[in-house]
């Protein structure tokens, strides 16, 4: 281990005075606060004034708007945490619940994130008449949208596979569900759920630009942000306000990533179920500053002591009835039997509302086209995948043998995830209109701009991981060239490989509501697909097309996940592994 | 109820559990196991893996309960982990992002310790283990054996009545198990320790001899205790002493009085089932050839005493039993009052080469495993000569859990395979009868 561990027992008289490093965390601290204290102030401003307000391409307004952005983006995920501490908690505690929230949580996470927005906007505007909060939350639940599934199946994956004799000894020791959750579910949980929460982060960028610019019908509003900035620098093809975005989202991912994610997966580390040390140990420079600065931590200590106490209160322990065990060893069956059938009246009951809903204004014509356009934004996503892992594949493999080069890679890999689609359009709208080229096949290469990282990070990691005595046996067998990739290298990092390309799929769906349909200025290139389907809609406020659009792309994903994506899965689970 | 004695600390009266297989077969892992622990004494439970030892710790300990039968403990039935029971684990359990005093101090924090006197309490423990010094540092910065000691104070300072230990040295190696259970011992003997009785797992004879009072000898299918031995030999304990080797060989033949005296008869404790629902353990053609050849070889000609057996080869009853069994199975090998035979079948394989011991292996296979047979048999008639796994898996499952259904197929596979008596395509899942040429 790199880092020290802290002295549980440390009651020394001269912890208060400061040392050298409280010279930079303290101001750090006190910074950070007053940053979020006023960007929070701003987020409560009347609507109309925001609305008086018009987004100003002066880049010397980026900081605050970066500023109100990362806020957005900040609450969101603790919204996630609070939905993943829940849902999640829930759904692996009780298994009646499981049978329905895990195939919900399913349909959820492959309903495209801007087919959320439609809905919410109007919502929340209600709920907060004439204040910014109602548009604010809604770009917030919009961002939160894209970032809670794939943390909450980590935490429910977590749950479920608490290793046993932990929680023998939890519920031999009579730990309360309280004490048992922060005790064993949330530290066992950790690490995946800090590495989720980093992927999550990623991705809202993603859709941070539809989430602040948002329109619906005839309502637009456009909250003060990087996202509205970009969106603004769109319409007025202002070349040069674009660059300071870019610029400016660089300078924010790399502020959080060092200020935020580095500590967090440097102190996750602890959490690591493994015993064993493993070989690459996570650093952060700002944890070894805060563990460091002795006045910090003496300032943070009052605060150690409720939060240990918060997390060690014992439920009472209800007294078991005599006789109550007797009464329900014979209830289960008619339990499930009485649950199924709940849930199947509610099947059908919204089944029938979503018929009612969209019967008026659709017919079957209407629904064969959508399958249509659904089909060929399918056709899209696996051909930009393939090509997409033709190259990366490789790559990935080739950096990932060497180590230095993929932890440089990390960082830049996870910016180009977060990198908005909507940054391109420029580029991609003067390249089409100049080479006159077909749109249907030269805008889809934004669907993967985002997610093909997710591959190159998989794989690198694979290729980390692959054992050096296969190396050695490799090269001592002289195996050479393409046999070796096909024999050795492929194989060893097809796991990876699926886990990375299911990850890049899911978010090409997502993303294709954005890439089918592009402007720049005024002109505007839509492409036919699903993606352009919803997007039209949306515009329109055209709701019983939103829905049956949903509908049709969250159940083409359902299917490709569980048809192809399970099945491979399933299949380097069983054959592939290398432990 | 039943008065129950100042003394019985617990009381197992007629427990039965159940695991319920998907196929509609139940696993009986206990039938009718009665046990009564009295104050100051130390129990050990001894058997093989499935035989249910394990799963009556559980019980005790309220992990999991009984499909029938009444637990009590001081008088009071259990329902759920008790309040003065604490447990050893033989993975040690720790939570690997919590300190030694932590950890330590995790049970308390259950019971609603104030701050103060939790921390003394876990220090007192932590003293008394001989953790001196680790309280800061984190389960993976140790050694096993430390990490037992952290087991160890962790179920102490609960200050429990009743202790339980699920094979608590079987994770460590010869020294460190050895000065383990001395420091345990010691602790125990000048009774420093705040418990009252011990209730252990182990499938270590030596060690049950060394440790307990008293051993109840476990058999599986159904999990049912045989015997029951006491002793009484003085502390401190040398495995050398006559009276202790005695004991010993004494626990070893209770043990293979549960396996009938000749192969040739109806099986009635083998195995589990008759014909092919036999569930059959997973040994490796190498383990079966190697006691083979070792008992074949110098000093055993043909024939060896079970405790030194296991001794010279420093395998435990986990491990050679089932190998021993197997020869049974297949004729190449007797077991009797402790003992071990070669048939003559047995020293033919021992001496001969390869070609000749597959084709003999082959034979015997056919022969005695009845489930070998009538795979070969299907294959046979089938104009095709394939067959699929889950063909054989569900038709087992009919009698056996799912879990046994796997192995048993898994063993029969491997047996084939080594006998070229059918081969199997995993990726296919498929059964035949060709080898790749």
């Amino acid at each position: 281990m790199t880092f020290q561990t802290l002295p549980t027992i440390s009651v020394e008289s001269r912890r208060f005075r400061p040392n050298k490093w409280d010279l930079i965390v303290v101001p750090l601290v006190f910074g950070i606060i007053a940053l979020l204290a006023h960007g929070a102030g701003e987020m409560a401003a009347p609507l109309a004034e925001v609305q008086a307000q018009p987004i100003s391409l002066d880049p010397r307004n980026l900081p605050d708007y970066a500023l109100r952005t990362t806020l957005r983006m900040l609450a969101a995920m603790g919204a996630s945490l609070v939905f993943t501490f829940t849902y999640a908690t829930l759904a692996a505690k009780s298994r009646r619940a499981e049978m329905l929230l895990i195939p919900i949580l399913d349909v959820l996470q492959s309903v495209p994130i801007l087919g959320y927005v439609s809905f919410t906007v109007t919502l929340f505007l209600a709920a907060f008449p004439g204040s910014a909060l109602g548009a604010e939350c809604a770009a917030i639940f919009a961002i939160f949208t894209s970032q809670a599934w794939n943390m909450a199946f980590s935490f429910y994956q977590a749950l479920r596979t608490v290793p046993r004799d932990l929680d023998e000894a939890a519920r031999g020791f009579r730990l309360s569900g309280w004490q048992r959750f922060w005790r064993l579910d949330v530290p066992f949980a950790m690490p995946g759920l800090v590495w989720n929460m980093m992927m999550s982060m990623s991705g809202g960028w993603f859709f941070v630009v539809a989430a602040e610019a948002i329109t619906v019908g005839d309502r637009t509003v456009d909250l003060p942000g990087i996202g509205s900035y970009v969106a603004v620098a769109i319409e007025h093809k202002d070349l040069e306000a674009i660059g300071w975005a870019m610029l400016t989202m660089l300078v924010v991912i790399l502020i959080y990533d060092q200020l935020l994610f580095r500590p967090l997966v440097a102190w996750s580390e602890k959490f690591r179920a493994d015993q064993a040390a493993s070989g690459a140990v996570a650093e952060s420079w700002l944890l070894r500053l805060l563990r460091r600065a002795r006045l910090a931590r003496a300032a943070v200590a009052p605060l150690r002591t409720p939060l240990r106490e918060a997390m060690q209160i014992r439920a009472p322990r209800l007294p078991v009835p005599v006789g109550r065990i007797e009464r329900f060893t014979l209830a289960p069956a008619t339990v499930d039997w009485l649950w199924f059938a709940i849930m199947a009246a509610a099947a059908l009951a919204t089944g029938w509302f979503l018929v009612r809903f969209l019967a008026p204004s659709l017919d079957l014509a209407e629904i064969a086209t959508v399958v249509g356009l659904g089909a060929l934004t399918l056709a899209r996503v696996v051909v930009l995948i393939a090509l997409a892992s033709l190259l990366w594949v490789p790559v990935g493999v080739w950096v990932g043998q060497r180590p230095r080069l993929a932890q440089a890679i990390q960082p830049l890999a996870q910016f180009f995830a977060a990198f908005p689609a909507n940054l391109l359009f420029p580029v991609v709208v003067v390249t089409i209109v100049h080479f006159d080229l077909a749109p249907d096949i030269w805008l889809s290469p934004l669907m993967v701009l985002g997610t093909q990282w997710y591959i190159l990070f998989n794989v690198v990691a694979g290729a980390r991981a692959y054992p050096a005595d296969l190396s050695e046996v490799s090269a001592s067998l002289r195996l050479g060239g393409w046999r070796r990739w096909r024999r050795t290298l492929l194989p060893g990092v097809f796991p990876y490989y699926v886990t990375g390309a299911v990850t890049a799929s899911g978010g090409a769906w997502n993303a294709s509501i954005v890439a089918e349909v592009v402007s720049w200025g005024d002109t505007r290139l839509a492409a036919h697909g699903l993606g352009a389907y919803i997007a039209h809609a949306t515009v329109a406020a055209d709701y019983p097309r939103i829905v049956l659009g949903i509908c049709v792309m969250a159940l083409f994903v359902t299917l490709f996940n569980r048809l192809l994506w399970r099945r491979l899965y399933a299949y380097a689970e069983r054959r592939l592994r290398l432990d | 109820m039943a008065t129950v004695l100042d003394s019985t600390l617990l009381d197992v009266r007629g427990v039965r559990h159940v695991f319920q297989g998907a196929g509609g077969a139940d696993f009986v892992a206990l039938d009718n196991v009665n046990l009564a622990l009295r104050e100051r004494e130390i129990v050990g439970l001894l058997g093989r893996s499935g035989s249910g030892k394990s799963t009556l710790l559980r019980i005790v300990a309220g992990l999991l309960r009984p499909t029938a039968g009444p637990v009590v403990y001081r008088g009071a039935p259990v329902r759920g982990p008790a309040e003065g029971v604490a447990m050893v684990f033989q993975s040690f359990a720790l939570f690997p992002w919590l300190s030694v005093l932590e950890n330590v101090e995790l049970g308390l924090e259950a019971q609603g310790v104030a701050q103060e006197e939790m921390r003394r309490r876990a220090l007192a423990a932590i003293d008394l283990i001989g953790l001196d010094g680790f309280e800061s540092a984190y389960p993976r910065e140790l050694s096993g054996g430390m990490r037992q000691r952290v087991g160890f104070a962790r179920a102490l300072v609960v200050h429990p009545n009743l202790l339980l230990m699920d094979e608590p040295f079987s994770a460590l190696d010869v020294l460190t198990a050895e000065t383990l259970r001395t420091d345990f011992l010691d602790l125990w003997i000048e009774g420093r320790m705040p418990i009252k009785s011990v209730l252990m797992v182990t499938h270590n004879i030596e060690e049950a001899v060394l440790m307990c009072d008293r051993v109840l000898v476990f058999a599986p299918n159904p999990g049912r205790i045989t015997a029951e031995l006491k002793i009484d030999l003085p502390h401190p304990r040398h495995p050398l002493d006559p009276a202790f080797r005695s004991l010993v060989d004494d626990i070893y033949g209770a043990m293979t009085a549960q396996i009938p005296a000749t192969a040739r008869q109806p099986r009635g404790g083998l195995f589990p089932g008759i014909g092919i629902q036999m569930v059959l353990p997973r040994v490796s053609t190498n383990r079966l050839s190697g006691l083979m050849e070792t008992l074949a070889a110098e000093p055993y000609h043909g024939r060896a005493d079970l405790p030194h057996l296991a001794h010279a080869l420093h395998m435990e009853v986990d491990d050679l039993f089932p190998i021993a069994e197997t020869l049974q199975l297949l004729r190449f090998a007797e077991l009797a009052e402790g003992d071990i035979a070669l048939t003559e079948p047995g020293r033919r394989f021992a001496g001969a080469d390869l070609d000749v011991r597959k084709r003999l292996f082959a034979e015997h296979l056919l022969a005695y495993v009845p489930l070998a047979a009538h795979v070969r048999r299907v294959l046979d008639d089938r104009p095709s000569h394939r067959a699929p796994f889950m063909r054989f898996r569900e038709e087992l499952e009919d009698h056996m859990s799912e879990h046994d259904a796997e192995r048993t197929l898994r063993a029969v596979i491997s047996w084939g395979r080594y006998a070229e008596a059918f081969s199997y395509d995993e990726q296919a899942a498929v059964f035949g009868l060709e080898n790749p040429s």
